[in-house]
């Protein structure tokens, strides 16, 4: 049993991604405590999208693929607030075009250079494939991520909470929600390589909705959002070593798993507790 | 400009608020008009009119919530902006989802950040000022408690006690009364009076005419322009509520004779 969970990191390819999916797993639940409690799940799906373009192009003129997906990140974010804001577009619209455009742009960039073997690993993930060098990339954006949710913490609780009373004691919420964009930006750039494009956004939705199930203390959704994320990363690896399947889907259906089990099973919360209490709403006839 | 000037020159200090020329517009459509009001220190205002009068536009434009079209606000002289600290703000209940993770006491404490600033944490002191705030509206033993298990009278006074531990001198509040149980609406009256009798200033937006006079010794009847403003007793009448509401309520006019 001791082999089986730890022969496999003996192997270098299979530490990095523990180390890096261990690292990218925590950064992106952070983030994702905050787009749970703020309805920012698809804003967040269309941002890993949106990046794209920015991965491809940093990527044909050998620049820093974070560079260019973090440039990509923030013109989606200005992009929509600027479609939105007059009310002339609503702002879930905003997101859904800039959402398909870019990506579209993004998948017709790649489609003239690259082969499929490169598309399918920022589609898909492989956090079997992350260098060092990506380790140190990630690391680095584990800490701003980190930093800026510690330093602005009270900030993001408010303007999360109660825009309105955010904006009469002098903040602006619009600030922080672009803070907050940037940060994801550069979150999602993390996660896009252990999970991919597609999937990302189940990195910052589902560990965080998981722990909102468990417990009603928005630091506690934080640190276990991140415990859950770490341990989905972790099972995803040693499933995909030994039953030879791609890592980023396994680690997805960890966290999915978790969730649903969750769901029914949660001691407050949970599905079948509400049912034993007769708290489940009924349907209405 | 020159007459909001001149305003400004003018009034003595006992004025609260001064709002001049206040036009606020949805896309291009007005829901408040040329807005005049003087607002004096230490009275305890209702602003009552029908649905859509812009009673809540009017409070929110005031806040700086929302853009507006035309006109001037002032806190005993001050925009604003440079008079923040003398404001607080009881939003609608309705107006955030208290299923967010948070405590009772953090939400109270949220009344304060506007005076810690960027970056410090909220501490020790601050807690203290938060129990104090709780303990007015007898919500202390609540304190630690998940917001989401709160019923609406619990919510509607956890917002009183975030905007009484602001401290200051003119407060806001949207429909304080809207669908709370009869104990909280005694607390709240409660509140309303003893932060009068310390010199602040109130201004709250009600619903309810039949306890308007007894509720209010200022009243503001808006119906996107301000019919009456001035003491309830001169300005309550049943002609001013008519030209409010129009034809559409005609029990008023017997609740008034009643009450009058």
């Amino acid at each position: 049993m001791v082999s089986f969970l730890i022969d496999p990191f003996s192997l270098s390819f299979m530490q990095r991604g523990l180390v890096g999916g261990i690292l990218i797993g925590m950064t992106c639940a952070v983030l994702g405590a905050f787009v749970v409690w703020r309805g920012m799940a698809f804003i967040g799906d269309a941002m890993a999208h949106t990046v794209l373009p920015g991965i491809v192009i940093a990527f044909l003129n050998g620049a820093s693929l974070f560079v260019g997906a973090l440039i990509a990140g923030i013109v989606t974010a200005v992009g929509i607030g600027w479609f939105s804001k007059d009310g002339q577009v609503r702002e879930d619209s905003a997101i859904g075009i800039m959402f398909s455009g870019l990506f579209a742009l993004g998948i017709a960039l790649l489609s003239r250079v690259n082969s499929y073997q490169d598309l399918s690993h920022i589609l898909f993930g492989n956090v079997l494939g992350v260098s060092w060098g990506d380790i140190a990339a990630i690391t680095v954006v584990l800490i701003i991520v980190g930093a800026g949710v510690a330093l602005f913490y009270k900030e993001l609780v408010v303007t999360s909470f109660d825009p309105g009373h955010a904006r009469a004691i002098g903040l602006s919420p619009a600030t922080v929600r672009y803070g907050l964009l940037i940060l994801l930006a550069l979150a999602v750039v993390s996660g896009i390589q252990a999970v991919g494009v597609v999937m990302v956004v189940s990195l910052l939705v589902t560990p965080a909705a998981t722990a909102s199930l468990l417990t009603k203390r928005l630091d506690q959704v934080i640190v276990l959002g991140a415990g859950l994320s770490v341990l989905g990363t972790v099972t995803g690896l040693l499933a995909s070593f030994h039953l030879d399947i791609a890592t980023g889907p396994v680690i997805v259906l960890t966290l999915t798993g978790f969730f649903i089990l969750t769901f029914l099973f949660a001691p407050k919360q949970g599905w079948l507790m509400r049912l034993m209490d007769g708290d489940l709403p009924r349907r209405a006839n | 400009m020159s007459k909001a000037n001149r305003q400004q020159q003018d009034v003595p200090h006992s004025q609260a608020l001064v709002i001049d020329d206040l036009t606020v517009a949805y896309n291009s459509k007005p829901a408040i008009w040329d807005i005049d009001l003087n607002v004096p220190e230490g009275v305890l205002m209702g602003i009552v009119g029908p649905n859509g009068a812009g009673k809540s536009t009017l409070i929110k434009a005031s806040l700086n919530l929302i853009p507006r079209a035309a006109g001037t606000v002032r806190y005993y002289g001050k925009p604003y902006d440079q008079a923040r600290s003398l404001v607080g703000y009881v939003p609608q209940r309705g107006s955030v989802d208290w299923d967010f993770p948070t405590s009772v006491v953090d939400v109270v404490m949220m009344g304060l950040y506007g005076k810690l600033g960027w970056f410090r944490r909220p501490g020790r002191k601050e807690r203290e000022l938060a129990m104090y705030a709780l303990e007015q509206v007898s919500m202390q033993d609540f304190a630690e408690r998940q917001i989401s298990q709160l019923s609406g009278g619990q919510q509607q006074r956890t917002f009183l006690a975030r905007a009484l531990v602001q401290d200051a001198q003119i407060y806001f509040m949207d429909e304080p009364f809207a669908a709370v149980d009869a104990v909280t609406e005694r607390a709240i009256v409660a509140i309303l009076r003893e932060l009068r009798a310390q010199g602040k200033t109130v201004i709250v937006v009600h619903h309810d005419l039949q306890t308007v006079e007894e509720y209010f010794d200022w009243v503001t009847l808006l119906n996107v322009e301000v019919v009456a403003s001035g003491p309830t007793l001169e300005v309550f009448t049943a002609d001013h509520l008519q030209q409010t509401y129009g034809g559409r309520v005609s029990y008023l006019h017997e609740a008034d004779i009643a009450l009058g």
